[in-house]
C-alpha cells in the first residue's frame, strides 16, 4: 500500500484551536508568505503559482494560474471573489478550512488579489455555515486591525477591502456565474455562455476571479516554497496535496490530506491513516468517486489514483474531492433516488430539460422505491435523462463492456442537469436487477 | 412584523456601503431582518426596499429563491435533519424519523408551543460526520437518538442558549472594519497602486 508520509500542508494548524485568532496564526509562521509576495512584483507571483500547477478544487479543477491569465489586460474595476458556498453532497473539506485555518485562506486571498491586481475582494460563505461566519469575523476583523487588510498594507503602498458576505441556502449558488448572480443581490441562476469565464464578464460584468477555499488555501505555501516544490509533488498530472471528504461505509470516515497521483481510492478506503476498511468487513457495493454529481465506481475502480487525467478517461471525476462509499447492504435505488430528490430539489428552473426532467426523474424513481413502479419505468427514466444529457452517458469499464469518458454532454447552461442523470445512469447500468425487484416485488427489498 | 429597528437600519447602511452597488447587500439585509424577527415579514423587505432603493417585489423575488429565508414565522429552534448521501447511509432516515417523534410534528411543521421547526434538509457538509443535523444552523454531529432527547430537553427549558441562539441569528461576531483602515475604491476604473 502506498500511502505517502508528505507532511501535510493546508491541515497543519486543525488541531491547534486558535488558529482563528491572529496570534495563534502568527506564532505558527502565518503572513510571512504575504511579506514575501509584497516584496515581488504580480507578475512574478503569479508565475509561481502557474509553476505550482495548482488545480482547482472547487469541482470543475481548472488550474488557478491559468485562470487568472483570462483576465483582460488593463480593465479595471476587477473582482476577486472567494467561492466558499461548499454544498455539494458529500464534500466537507472547505468548512474546516473556513472554521479552523481562516487567516490561511485570506493570506491566500490576500497574495491571489495582489497577483492579479483586484480592486476588491469578497468571500462568499454559505449561509448555512454560522460557525465559519464568525471564525471567518474574528479573523478579518484580527487582520484588518494589524494592518494585513485595508489602507496600505504592511506598508507597502498597496491596499485592498476584503468583505465577508453570506449566502442563504442554494447550491446552484455553487456554480460560479451563479454565485456573482447572487453577489449581486439576484436570484443565484447560472449565466448565459459564453463568456464562458469571470474573467471575461463577472460581477457587475467587470473582470472577476473566483477561486475555491481550498485552492486559496494553498497558495502561502506556494509562495513560501516556490511553484516548483509544490509542482513536484503528487505526479506530474496530479501535482500537490488535496484534500478529500472520506464518507459513508468505512471504519474511519474523515477528512483527510492526501497525495494526488500516487494515493489510490483502494488506498483512501482501507489505510490505517484514512479509511481504515470497510465498516464490520461488509464488502464494497460501489462508490462516489468525486461528489453527488460524480458518475459511480464499482469495486473494479479501486485501484485508480487520484488523478483527474485518469478518472476522467476511466468514466467519472474527483469533482469536489467526496468520496461515499456504499457496502452491500446499500439500496442502489433509495441511493440514486435520494441524490435525484437534491437536484431536483436544488435545480434553478432556468433551463427546461434540467427544471423538468429533473422533477420527472425523481417522481419516477420515488414510485420505484416505494414499490408502485411499472416494467417501462426503467426506459422512461434513461429517455428522460437523455433529453438532459444526449449519451452515451459517462461509465467505467466493467462487465466487458468499455468506459465511456467524462465529461457529460449537455442540453443546460449548467452540470446540474446532467448530474441528476448520474445517480440514474449509474444505479441502472450496474444494478438494473435491483430495479426489476423493486417494480416486480412491488417495494423496497432492502426494507 | 415591523420595519428594521434604528439600530439595524444602521447596520444595513453599513453592510451597504461596504459595496460597490447596494443591491449586493440584499441578502445580508434579508439575515438581518430574519435575525431581528425571527422570520422576514412583508414589512421587513419592503423596508430593505426602501434602503437599497428596490421595488418590494425585487425584494421577493430575491428572498425566495433561497430556503433559508422564511417567509412565515418559524419556532424558536429550526431543527434542521439532513437525509442526503453520506447520512442516509449511516442513519439519517432514522434520526429525521426519532426527531419526527420526539417533537410530534411532521417536517415543515412547527410545535405547537412555537418552539421548534423541524426540517428534512439536504447536504449541510459534514457528511464525514454522519449522521448529523443543526439547531439554527449550529451543527450536531454524530448525533444519537438519545443526544437528541437531550438537545431537546435543554433547549425546552431555556439551557445551552450560548450555544444556540434564536432562529435568525447566525454570525454573532460581525465583520468590523475601522473607518480608518476602509479603502473604498472597489468602484475605481483605475488599477491599485503597487510600488
Amino acid at each position: 500500500m502506498a500511502v505517502s508520509d508528505r507532511s501535510p500542508i493546508v491541515t497543519t494548524r486543525f488541531e491547534r484551536g486558535d488558529a482563528h485568532t491572529l496570534e495563534g496564526y502568527l506564532a505558527t509562521g502565518g503572513y510571512a508568505a504575504l511579506r514575501k509576495a509584497l516584496a515581488m512584483t504580480p507578475d512574478e507571483v503569479i508565475e509561481q503559482v502557474k509553476a505550482a500547477n495548482l488545480q482547482g478544487r472547487g469541482g470543475a479543477g481548472f488550474p488557478a494560474g491559468a485562470k487568472w491569465s483570462f483576465l483582460p489586460k488593463d480593465v479595471f474595476p476587477r473582482y476577486f471573489v472567494v467561492n466558499g458556498d461548499e454544498s455539494e453532497p458529500g464534500t466537507c473539506k472547505d468548512r474546516p478550512l473556513m472554521e479552523r485555518d481562516p487567516h490561511q485562506l485570506i493570506e491566500g486571498l490576500l497574495i491571489s488579489c495582489y497577483a492579479v491586481r483586484a480592486s476588491q475582494a469578497f468571500i462568499y460563505v454559505r449561509g448555512e455555515m454560522a460557525l465559519a461566519q464568525e471564525r471567518l469575523a474574528i479573523a478579518l476583523n484580527g487582520a484588518y486591525a494589524a494592518g494585513y487588510i485595508g489602507k496600505d498594507i504592511l506598508g507597502s503602498g498597496w491596499s485592498l477591502d476584503v468583505v465577508l458576505h453570506w449566502g442563504a441556502g442554494a447550491y446552484i449558488v455553487g456554480e460560479e456565474t451563479a454565485l456573482i448572480e447572487s453577489l449581486e443581490g439576484q436570484r443565484g441562476m447560472p449565466r448565459l455562455k459564453p463568456p464562458y469565464f469571470p474573467a471575461a464578464k463577472g460581477l457587475y460584468m467587470q473582470p472577476t476571479v473566483v477561486n475555491n477555499v481550498e485552492t486559496l488555501s494553498y497558495i502561502p505555501w506556494v509562495l513560501q516554497h516556490g511553484g516548483e516544490a509544490y509542482a513536484a509533488i503528487g505526479t506530474e498530472k496530479a501535482t500537490g496535496l488535496r484534500l478529500f471528504a472520506l464518507s459513508g461505509h468505512v471504519r474511519r470516515p474523515g477528512v483527510y490530506e492526501v497525495e494526488m497521483g500516487t494515493t489510490t481510492f483502494r488506498d483512501l478506503v482501507e489505510a490505517p491513516v484514512y479509511g481504515g476498511g470497510m465498516r464490520h468487513g461488509n464488502k464494497l457495493k460501489a462508490f462516489v468517486p468525486g461528489g453527488a454529481s460524480a458518475p459511480w465506481f464499482y469495486p473494479e475502480q479501486l485501484d485508480l489514483p487520484l488523478d483527474s487525467s485518469v478518472v476522467g478517461p476511466a468514466g467519472s471525476m474527483l469533482g469536489s474531492g467526496a468520496v461515499v462509499i456504499m457496502d452491500e447492504t446499500t439500496c442502489a435505488v433509495r441511493a440514486a433516488w435520494r441524490l435525484v430528490r437534491f437536484f431536483a430539489h436544488e435545480s434553478c428552473g432556468k433551463c427546461t430539460p434540467c427544471r423538468e426532467g429533473a422533477s420527472w426523474i425523481e417522481k419516477i424513481m420515488r414510485r420505484i422505491e416505494k414499490g408502485t413502479g411499472r416494467e417501462e419505468d426503467l426506459d422512461l427514466l434513461l429517455d428522460v435523462g437523455d433529453n438532459i444529457s444526449p449519451g452515451p452517458f459517462p461509465r467505467p469499464a466493467v462487465d466487458g463492456e468499455e468506459a465511456v469518458p467524462f465529461p457529460y454532454k449537455q442540453t443546460t447552461i449548467c452540470p446540474l442537469g446532467p448530474s441528476t442523470v448520474s445517480p440514474v445512469h449509474s444505479s441502472i447500468f450496474r444494478f438494473r436487477d435491483e430495479y426489476r425487484i423493486h417494480i416486480k416485488e412491488g417495494g423496497c427489498p432492502y426494507g | 412584523m415591523s420595519r428594521l429597528n434604528p439600530g439595524n437600519v444602521e447596520l444595513a447602511r453599513t453592510i451597504i456601503s461596504r459595496y460597490p452597488r447596494p443591491r449586493s447587500a440584499l441578502i445580508p439585509l434579508l439575515h438581518v431582518a430574519q435575525e431581528q424577527e425571527g422570520w422576514v415579514s412583508p414589512e421587513a423587505m419592503a423596508h430593505i426596499a426602501e434602503l437599497v432603493d428596490l421595488a418590494p417585489a425585487e425584494v421577493l423575488g430575491t428572498a425566495s429563491f433561497y430556503g433559508m429565508f422564511k417567509r412565515e414565522p418559524v419556532g424558536r429552534y429550526v431543527v434542521s435533519v439532513c437525509t442526503n448521501i453520506s447520512c442516509l447511509l449511516l442513519g439519517g432516515e432514522e434520526l429525521l424519523e426519532h426527531c419526527e417523534r420526539t417533537l410530534g410534528i411532521k417536517p415543515g411543521a412547527t410545535t405547537s408551543d412555537g418552539m421548534f421547526t423541524l426540517e428534512d434538509v439536504e447536504c449541510i457538509a459534514a457528511c464525514t460526520d454522519a449522521p448529523c443535523l443543526q439547531v439554527n444552523y449550529r451543527y450536531f454531529l454524530r448525533i444519537s437518538h438519545d443526544e437528541v432527547d437531550a438537545l431537546v430537553d435543554d433547549l425546552r427549558a431555556g439551557r445551552r442558549t450560548d450555544e444556540v441562539p434564536p432562529h435568525g441569528t447566525l454570525t454573532r461576531i460581525r465583520q468590523d472594519i475601522r473607518p480608518e483602515r476602509w479603502v473604498g475604491r472597489g468602484a475605481e476604473g483605475l488599477p491599485p497602486e503597487i510600488r
